[in-house]
């Protein structure tokens, strides 16, 4: 599904990716850890099209074709996902409307009919239901004035109504307490199938246990640096990532 | 310009004179006599700084004589004038051609209050204009007095105490004619105590050639009156209009003035509020979308005199293309407007290289308790929150419509009728280039 070679990306002239070379399988899940500055955010904005980095080289092919010159809509359009570590707050533009909009968009550009106001509205619920979001969510502006919690699982909402074909979840568990953390990764759980595929991105081993990935791979200065299954992940939360930094000096 | 507006004056003093009363005829004797002084206003002044009018004044104006009935070439029918109506809200209709009042466009009232032309009035009401007519704007600038001494009819309001006023009131001040045309409007709205009244007023050009309307509002409203005022500044790409208003507040009484402005080549707004009674409230929303070469210019003034007063600004704008937006908020408390709240806020939008804003915010304050907060913001559009909604599979055209409109929609949130706060969002909506029906 997605394939990245040899990536290289920088930043005002600073590289921050340095070689990366991944692939994503349909139905499967990848965990990418690593410390704070190695290159996990810039990951995922670079892979969902931020114009705020420069290829140096390298490819990213998603359903088989390169990416790397198609804006983020496009991307998004192909069915490519990316929950937020940051959601933006947008006032005046509604949860209903903003989700409306963008889901009519990806019909659109799939060449599907637009989805009348009640069908859109019976999905929302279901969708809401699963997450155990309260039902004057869809009138409130968009993350404006939203507990980190509910910010996060607004993202998985749009996930869930937009249903891509890789999503990617950045540092989706911060300033998540236990009880959201738990209801975020029902939400995801119940969305994982053989057609879609998962990328968490995570600084903690705490969310693989509720999100259980099939491979882990160790961000380290802009490159992977190891890659295992979820057995990595708790030899990490046990030993920290200072013993992968020594490695690699 | 200002020679021919002024033996405009003189030619027709008389006319004037006959048509009320003497004291009447002074103020506007007094006013011509200003005008004449001080010139139209340049930029040396420190009021007119960022704003020239000097292309104001290239087209060769004729001035509608206020005596003589609306010809033929002026002539306008309902057809014409449907599309900028608040059609879904039953109103009280007070429509003006080129200054004059149109009675066959036109539905007003008597009845338990009155709703209809100053023009009327001066005969009709001589004690009423003898004591508030001029009374706010006697020291006010050239343009000001420029329309005390010419300007003959527009809107006159008077409602009894504790009174409400049953439906909203729609003034039009039309333009029409092959010829450019400069026009003086006045409006005199009077809401005793109690009393409460809704406005909803727009100019509109409908000629081809330049027009240039110069408007005068004196508003009074008494303790625990309430006034709703919807400017709707959405005029055609050859007009200009200067307008000041003046509202009078006593105690416990709420002003609330909405100011959208999307059309028209050059507007100039002078909005200013006298809060003289303990508790007076004033409210105030604007919002600017400039395009092409368009100058907005919105110069407001609260004079807070009595105690416990709020006053709440909130003026927004989005700058394109060439125009050139203007702000300017005044303040004022005053040594006795102790426990004062006044907030303030502008904040613009500049997409692109070639638009500019000048923005000042003035406070002054002689009360030693007061809450008084002002901020202004000049930006761009936020490119994460429009990164977040292209990742979502909003193309980028969309995107950016879609977060003028959110900055946009806030200015009229407050306005009460569904279906005029529709309008004037698909009236936004089109300006900014977004299909409502899609969006929202």
């Amino acid at each position: 599904m997605l394939e990245i070679i040899d990536l290289h990306a920088s930043i005002d002239n600073k590289v921050i990716l340095n070689g990366i070379n991944l692939k994503v399988n349909l139905g499967e899940v990848h965990a990418i850890m690593g410390p704070n500055g190695s290159g996990k955010s810039t990951l995922s904005n670079v892979i969902a099209g931020h114009d705020g980095y420069d290829i140096i080289s390298g490819d990213i092919r998603f359903a088989g074709e390169s990416v790397l010159d198609l804006p983020p809509e496009k991307r998004a359009h192909l069915g490519l996902f990316l929950s937020f570590q940051y959601p933006v707050e947008i006032p005046g533009v509604t949860v209903s409307n903003f989700i409306r909009t963008a889901l009519n968009e990806i019909r659109s550009a799939k060449g599907q009919e637009p989805l009348g106001a009640p069908e859109m509205l019976k999905s929302m619920r279901e969708k809401m239901k699963i997450l155990e979001m309260d039902k004057g969510f869809l009138s409130r502006s968009l993350n404006d004035g939203f507990s980190g919690g509910e910010k996060k699982r607004n993202e998985i909402f749009q996930m869930a109504m937009l249903e891509p074909k890789m999503s990617i979840l950045d540092e989706t568990d911060s300033g998540l307490d236990i009880d959201a953390l738990r209801i975020v990764a029902n939400g995801v759980n119940s969305l994982r199938s053989k057609d879609n595929t998962f990328i968490v991105i995570t600084h903690y081993q705490r969310l693989l246990d509720y999100i259980v990935p099939d491979f882990v791979h160790v961000l380290f200065n802009g490159k992977i640096v190891k890659s295992g299954d979820k057995e990595l992940a708790i030899e990490l939360e046990n030993r920290g990532y200072d013993w992968i930094k020594k490695e690699q000096q | 310009m200002k020679d021919r507006l002024s033996a405009f004056y003189w030619l027709n003093e008389n006319k004037f004179a006959q048509a009320s009363s003497e004291a009447i005829t002074n103020q506007r004797r007094i006013a011509i006599e200003k005008f004449e002084e001080e010139g139209f206003p340049i930029q040396k002044n420190e009021e007119w700084k960022y704003t020239s009018l000097k292309k104001l004044f290239i087209p060769d104006y004729s001035f509608p004589s206020p005596f003589a009935s609306i010809n033929q070439k002026e002539h306008i029918d309902f057809q014409d004038i449907e599309e900028f109506l608040v059609n879904d809200i039953d109103c009280y209709r007070v429509v003006f051609i080129n200054g004059r009042y149109s009675s066959w466009l036109s539905e007003t009232t008597h009845s338990n209050y009155d709703i209809c032309t100053l023009g009327s009035a001066w005969k009709k009401y001589p004690e009423v204009l003898e004591s508030h007519f001029n009374n706010l704007t006697k020291k006010d600038g050239p343009m000001v007095q420029l329309n005390t001494a010419l300007a003959w009819d527009g809107l006159y309001v008077n409602v009894p105490k504790n009174i409400m006023v049953d439906k909203p009131i729609q003034v039009l001040y039309f333009s029409t004619g092959r010829s450019p045309i400069f026009n003086q409007t006045r409006s005199l709205i009077l809401l005793d105590d109690g009393a409460s009244a809704e406005i909803i007023e727009r100019h509109h050009s409908l000629s081809q050639t330049e027009t240039w309307t110069n408007a005068v509002d004196e508003v009074k409203i008494g303790c625990n009156a309430k006034i709703h005022w919807v400017k709707l500044q959405h005029d055609s790409e050859k007009s200009a209009l200067t307008q000041h208003s003046k509202i009078n507040q006593e105690k416990d009484s709420k002003a609330i003035v909405h100011t959208i402005s999307t059309g028209g080549k050059f507007l100039r707004n002078n909005l200013d509020f006298l809060l003289r009674g303990s508790g007076a409230e004033a409210r105030m929303f604007g919002l600017s979308l400039g395009s092409d070469k368009q100058l907005i210019d919105h110069h407001t003034r609260v004079d807070h005199l009595a105690p416990n007063c709020i006053s709440h600004e909130a003026y927004k704008g989005i700058f394109d293309d060439n125009s050139h937006g203007v702000f300017n908020g005044k303040i004022f408390v005053h040594l006795d407007a102790q426990k004062t709240q006044a907030y303030q806020q502008n904040n613009n939008l500049v997409l692109s290289e070639k638009a500019t804003i000048d923005t000042k915010p003035q406070l002054e304050i002689f009360a030693d308790d007061v809450k008084c907060s002002h901020g202004c913001t000049i930006g761009q559009l936020d490119e994460d929150a429009l990164f977040y909604l292209r990742a979502r599979g909003i193309p980028i055209k969309e995107a950016k419509a879609l977060l003028m409109l959110a900055f946009a929609n806030d200015a009229i949130a407050d306005i009460q009728h569904p279906s005029l706060r529709a309008k004037l969002s698909e009236l936004i909506g089109l300006n900014l280039g977004v299909d409502m029906s899609s969006a929202f």
